[in-house]
């Protein structure tokens, strides 16, 4: 204690003290800082795209969202907020713009009606309206090294019972459905879990990690190319009511048929 | 074929005396309908036509030697066919085309012999029209009064007529020997539940853990419109795993799984419902009230929640009442709170049973 005492008017303890300080200050930050929103832009875009972004949006998306979109209930929900993620999503599915209003945006993937770079535009300034979860990082999407039995695990828990074990889609109330997930692209499964658009509920990154959301889309995508399909129609993979219709039909109808045969007299 | 007059025979009783007599029948149809006996036989092609037989048993020879083939096929593709095979088949698309070669082979094996034997049997085999007489099936009264005579004499040598001491405690023994056959039985069926259903494993101060993955989780990360799949502390994740058998972890999951949403706390409707949440954070049991699915379909936008097996539906911010669908009582909520490093933890266990009704439950 002693030369620890005799040593602190030396000019180096300052020079000690000041990097201690300074360095307690940068790990303290680091732990303590607010967390930023779950995947946030961090892409930069330019004033010209956002302002490309905004022609096309009052062109195309004002009229139920409003010019500012701020919201026109009930024909659309304000878009403040929702971020780049799901225009990305309700666009490049082609559920924007909405054909006629109904219980559910009907997805129609074979009919966007925008570029890649037109959608970027229009999400770039949905984004600059408020923070909100950005098109995902591509690292996450690759599927690369995904654990496709841990992405099950999660979907029976997460997903399947709306979507179905067979991720082909289910009724929900009212006309609403979920949809299959069969021949999605992965960017947009990822999306939905992101931002849960219309019924759907959100999957923040803080409930299913980015690596669970890969792990989820590897076992959709293994599925989709038959990942379980061992044999025979798979009827829609749509469940009991399917198979049954099935059996009660064609099945029962078979043996009615071969009954009739068996009964009658030959000729 | 008997023509119509003979439907009525000499011997149809007529009855005598007016009241009996039924009301004059004024459509034409007889008083009562007699057997008509059997239709005339009519000899089938092959029977008459040598061509025809040798034809039908040329069909028949060939089901079964098409039959032959099949099974050939099978032990074939068996050996041929490697297990993962894939391709694509017109009109039904990709599959196994393992279990295609399998299931094709045996249905061409299996159905040629049906469809042999039925031929056969239909085209050659004879089809005269036989009457297989009934007969009383009763022994002769000779001897039945033989077998009553010797159980009477049974009987009175046992002397238990003179004697009903010795029948009584027989009967008694014997009775008493069915009691260890049983008692085996019913001891084998396992323990009485006890008060386990109306327990699960949640406990005050137990985190909140995400399913399947294990991890805690913040209030501030269950965001407006997410929706959390939840598990006690200690009995989901790599530990549970490894310290419990699968049994456990499945047998908990039944009882214990809980579905975790946030709700604006302005939507809530029920006092009771927001004093057990955190700011709008609420927990319910996902074991329906009917039959005991997991009721999982969260509709965000409605608060609605849906079981998949029956369509119950509760309504999450009316304290999860049963609006539509078999359930009858609501689902029971979780007391959640936040422990000092901001953790989810439950406040106490579900204050009433969860999942659905059983006997010995109280009505209410």
């Amino acid at each position: 204690m002693k030369t620890l005492a005799a040593r602190r008017r030396s000019p180096i303890a300052l020079l000690v003290l000041l990097l201690l300080g300074l360095t307690m200050t940068g790990t303290a930050y680091a732990v303590f800082q607010p967390k930023a929103a779950p995947g946030t832009s961090a892409t930069t875009v330019s004033a010209e795209d956002i302002e490309e972004g905004r022609q096309l949006f009052l062109a195309n998306c004002a009229s139920c969202h409003g010019t500012n979109a701020e919201g026109n209930a009930p024909a659309g929900p304000s878009l403040v907020g929702v971020g780049a993620a799901a225009v990305d999503f309700q666009v490049g599915t082609g559920r924007m713009p909405l054909a006629a209003p109904g219980v559910q945006a009907p997805a129609n993937r074979d009919q966007v009606n925008f570029t890649s770079e037109e959608i970027t535009q229009m999400a770039a300034y949905v984004d600059s309206l408020g923070p909100g979860p950005a098109v995902p990082d591509a690292q996450w999407l690759d599927l690369e090294g995904a654990d496709i039995a841990n992405g099950g695990k999660l979907f029976r828990t997460n997903c399947a019972m709306c979507h179905n074990s067979a991720g082909t889609g289910g009724a929900l109330t009212r006309g609403k459905y979920a949809p299959t997930l069969m021949g999605v692209e992965p960017v947009h499964i990822y999306e939905a879990m992101l931002t849960g658009p219309q019924s759907m509920p959100v999957f923040n990154d803080d409930n299913l990690t980015p690596q669970e959301k890969e792990d989820v889309i590897a076992f959709i995508v293994d599925m989709d190319q038959g990942g379980t399909a061992y044999g025979g129609h798979q009827m829609g993979s749509i469940g009991p009511a399917g198979d049954t219709l099935f059996i009660w039909t064609i099945g029962i109808g078979l043996l009615i048929a071969a009954a009739v045969w068996l009964g009658r007299k030959a000729a | 074929m008997a023509d119509s007059s003979d439907y009525k025979t000499d011997d149809t009783p007529v009855r005598q005396g007016a009241d009996a007599a039924p009301p004059a029948r004024t459509d034409g149809l007889p008083e009562r309908f007699e057997n008509p006996g059997l239709p005339p036989h009519v000899p089938r092609r092959a029977d008459v036509d040598e061509a025809a037989a040798k034809r039908a048993e040329r069909q028949v020879v060939a089901m079964f030697a098409l039959s032959a083939l099949g099974t050939l096929g099978f032990i074939v593709a068996y050996f041929v066919v490697p297990a993962d095979a894939r391709g694509t088949v017109v009109g039904i698309g990709e599959m196994n085309l393992y279990h295609l070669a399998l299931g094709l082979t045996l249905a061409v094996s299996l159905s040629g012999i049906g469809f042999g034997a039925v031929h056969w049997a239909k085209t050659l085999m004879p089809d005269n029209e036989v009457i297989e007489e009934r007969h009383p099936q009763a022994s002769s009264d000779e001897d039945r009064e033989g077998a009553a005579a010797i159980l009477r004499s049974g009987w009175e040598g046992s002397q238990l007529g003179r004697r009903p001491l010795i029948l009584q405690s027989a009967a008694g023994a014997l009775g008493l020997f069915a009691v260890p056959l049983v008692l085996q039985v019913a001891g084998s069926l396992g323990p009485l539940p006890g008060r386990e259903l109306y327990d699960t494993n949640w406990r005050r101060g137990l985190r909140l853990m995400i399913d399947p993955s294990g991890t805690p989780i913040r209030a501030a990360d269950v965001t407006l419109g997410s929706v959390f799949h939840v598990m006690p502390e200690g009995w989901v994740g790599e530990e549970a795993e490894e310290e419990l058998s699968a049994a456990a972890i499945l047998e908990a999951k039944a009882e214990d799984q809980v579905i975790l949403v946030r709700l604006d706390p302005a939507l809530i409707q029920s006092e009771k419902q927001r004093s057990w949440g955190v700011d709008g954070i609420v927990a319910y049991s996902k074991v329906c009230t009917h039959v005991g699915c997991p009721v999982a379909l969260y509709e965000q936008q409605t608060h609605h929640l849906l079981c998949p097996c029956h369509q119950s539906t509760f309504d999450m911010t009316r304290d999860c009442e049963v609006i539509f669908g078999p359930a009858r009582r609501a689902l029971p909520q979780l007391p959640i709170t936040v422990d000092d490093e901001g953790y989810l933890i439950a406040d106490d266990s579900f204050q009433e049973p969860v999942g659905p009704s059983f006997w010995e439950r109280e009505r209410g």
